[in-house]
Formats: C-alpha cells, structure tokens, sequence
C-alpha cells in the first residue's frame, strides 16, 4: 500500500473535514473531526484492510498520517 | 496452551442482581451535547446503566442471587463445601471477601473460600478455578460469586464513567458423575497491565493525599489516582483481534462446530468490539446475547448478568435437550477466557434487585 492510498483510506473516516485538508503530512489529531471514537475507527479500519493491530500508544506517539503508515508498514514488516 | 477438560462437573444454576438505582446516559452533564451523547450511544451501545448507592458492594449483590439460588435451588447449606468470589471491587483490601460471604450466607465451616482478582474474564476464570476444584476435591455442591461495583469512576471521565454498570451473580456448581465436559481456555497479558487500571491505593503506590487531586489528561478527561483509567484504544484493538482469534483456537482445539453452539455469551465489553467479534466469527445476531443498552459493562459481572437477564427462559425450557454454551471473558490484566458447557435442568432465577 502506497502513503496515498494509506491517506485516502484514512480520509475514508472522515465526515465533514474537505479532502485537500487531508494529505500524508495532516496532523490529523488537530483536526476538528478528531475525537477518541474515531481513533477507534482508524484502529477498526487498519485492522480490517491490512491486518495489523494498532494499540493506544501506536496512535498517540504518532502526529501525522505519514508517521502512522510508517508505524503500519514497520508492524507488517516485522509480522 | 491453558486449555482444559474439566469431568464430573455440573452447573446447576444462575441468578444474577442489579442495584435498583438507574442512571440515564442522557442525562449526564459530561456530553456536551445530544450529538455528543448520541455519538457516544451509537459506539458503545450503552444507554442506562445501574448504579450502587448507599454503600452497596459487588459483594452484597452477590449475596442476595446466592440467598435467592440456593432457595429456589433447594439446597441445603451445609453441603456447599466451597466458595469463590470473583471481583475487582472486594470489601476490604483484606480480609478476603469471600470470608465474609462464607459467614454471611450462614455457611459451614468447613466450607473452602476463595477471593480472585480479576475483572472483565472473571466468570470465565471462576468457572474454571471452581469446576477444577470441583472435579479433583468431589465437592458435593460449590458457590461462585462474580460481580463488580464500579464506584470509582471519575464523573468527569467519558472514558469509564458513562460504560460501566454495576452486577453481582451466584452460579451453583455440584459434583456429578458422567456430566458433560466443561472445556475452557485461559490466558494472559501482563505487558498491558496498564491499559485498564486504579493506580494508587494498593501497595505499589499506597494511598496518599495526591491520589485525590484531579487532573485534566491528554485525552480531555478528568480523574483522579483513585479512578478507575482505561486506554480505550488498547483495549478496543485488543478486543476485536486477541478475543476472535483466542476462540477460534479454542473452537478449532476442542473440535466444536460453531453451528452446533446454541448461545455465545461474550463479555458486553462495548457494543462495537462486541459487533466486530461477532463479525469475524461469523456469529449470527440471535445466538450473541446483549444487554449493553440498559446495563452497560458490568466488568465481572456481564457474563453472568447476560445469561440471567438474556437465557432465562432458554435455561429453564432445556430440560430434554440440552442447551450448549460458549461464553468468553476479555479485560482488566489483560486476561481473557473461554468456557464451553452443556446445560440440562439447570435453573435460572428472575433477575433481582437490590
């Protein structure tokens, strides 16, 4: 999975924010959408399309999406 | 791996009891608004919740489903040779609880107890712990009482204070030749100790006058040292890939087929964990009982508030067919269980009171 197709899926959660708002470098966390509910969303999410399981300190040391598709491919790669 | 065939052991039967004392979700000040309360409904499933006042603990609750079982049981006192409290919410931090009990349900002496720490898998580890004493000892009939009353929760922590409920429950367990089975599976996962947790109060961090001062944390809730605090995105992640996979293995391990299963009792963790277990396992909806909606997580005390509130009427028609069941404990430690059993003549009581 491509750092594009990793933020798309990401945007996928996202409601009201516009699509330009939402590029690898977002700190998505300071978006006004971001809340704890969706952070579970985004865990759901990865967990389905990927496989992977993120746990609470894989989202909170993490600020952009850059930095969470690298967290993601580092627990593929170690699988 | 913990699994275990545990023989000679029968489940006789289950009463469960709530505090009468309701609390609307609707109504709390901590959400801001009704699109907050909403949201917050349509993730967890939770929508009232029952609450213990006037200083009800889990062990009272457990007390009046272990009076009102042993009654409709017909049993007589002196033959319960063993007893087991199952809670994170014991009466003192010693003596153990289950002494209490043991003199409060005017039991004999020579009657075993036992206090276990555990949380969210704690019917799952009680059923095991007692049907193993059970099965070596030849116990002729055994009490196992599990509930939790959730008091420590900070009011301004959306976190824990809007989920959790308040339960208590008694299983009646008797030594019987040529019963069925009962398979379980047990595990654990020290590393996220922390994920659910009250950090001060107990030896490794005594109580002391800062355990009171709150604190606004990085995730916008208020507590305190006292107060129960949950990581709700470690334990969501848990909950959705270790439990699925956990019962699966235990499926695949006992060579039970799914579709042969009558009920799933799951813990009512939230209701989107329970939704995605549900869909990884490929559970249909009517076999995966819920009551997340009017009591929220009752910690230790889902399983068997589920069976009682959910399966009364399953329990108490199985009389010439049997009823089989797999229930799943997951939580607090981290811990989680399975346990399979056949039910046939065993009693459940009204959902009580107190």
């Amino acid at each position: 999975m491509t750092i594009e197709q990793f933020s798309d899926l990401i945007y996928s959660l996202f409601e009201v924010t516009p699509s330009n708002e939402i590029t690898p470098a977002t700190d998505f966390k300071e978006l006004d959408e971001w809340d704890s509910l969706l952070a579970l969303e985004i865990i759901a999410l990865i967990d389905e399309e990927l496989d992977i399981s993120l746990n609470g300190d894989d989202i909170r040391n993490v600020n952009t999406i850059e930095d969470l598709y690298l967290v993601v491919m580092k627990k593929k790669k170690g699988e | 791996m913990a699994f275990q065939r545990i023989k000679n052991v029968e489940i006789a039967g289950f009463a469960a009891c709530v505090p009468s004392y309701n609390e609307e979700n609707e109504n709390l000040e901590i959400f801001q608004n009704r699109d907050e309360y909403q949201r917050f409904v349509e993730y967890t499933g939770v929508e009232r919740r029952r609450k213990a006042k006037n200083g009800i603990c889990a062990s009272d609750l457990c007390l009046k489903s272990a009076e009102t079982l042993i009654s409709d049981l017909g049993w007589d006192k002196q033959d319960i040779e063993c007893l087991v409290f199952v809670s994170h919410s014991p009466d003192y931090l010693f003596p153990a609880t289950s002494c209490i009990l043991q003199a409060r349900l005017g039991l004999s002496t020579e009657c075993m107890t036992l206090d276990i720490s555990l949380g969210c898998s704690g019917w799952v580890y009680g059923i095991a712990t007692i049907a193993s004493l059970i099965s070596v000892s030849k116990f002729k009939k055994a009490l196992l009482l599990v509930g939790d009353t959730t008091g420590s929760r900070s009011k301004g922590d959306k976190s824990s204070y809007p989920l959790f409920g308040d339960a208590g429950s008694a299983t009646a367990l008797v030594h019987k030749k040529g019963a069925a089975d009962i398979y379980t599976h047990l595990a654990t996962d020290g590393n996220f100790y922390d994920a659910i947790m009250i950090e001060d109060g107990g030896h490794r961090s005594f109580f002391s006058a800062d355990s009171l001062t709150y604190r606004t944390y990085e995730d916008g809730n208020v507590r305190n040292r006292l107060s129960i605090k949950m990581d709700g995105m470690t334990v969501f992640s848990f909950g959705i890939t270790t439990v699925p996979r956990s019962v699966n293995k235990f499926l695949e391990n006992f060579s039970l087929d799914k579709d042969e299963i009558d009920f799933f009792v799951f813990h009512q963790a939230n209701m989107m964990i329970n939704k995605k277990i549900q869909k990884k396992l490929g559970i249909p909806e009517e076999k995966m009982p819920s009551v997340l909606k009017n009591y929220g997580n009752t910690s230790a005390g889902s399983v068997p508030l589920t069976i009682v509130s959910e399966l009364r009427e399953a329990i108490n028609n199985a009389n010439e067919h049997e009823l089989n069941i797999l229930a799943c404990g997951f939580g607090v430690g981290l811990s989680w269980g399975t346990v399979y059993f056949k039910l046939k003549n065993a009693i459940c009581c009204e959902l009580l009171e107190l």
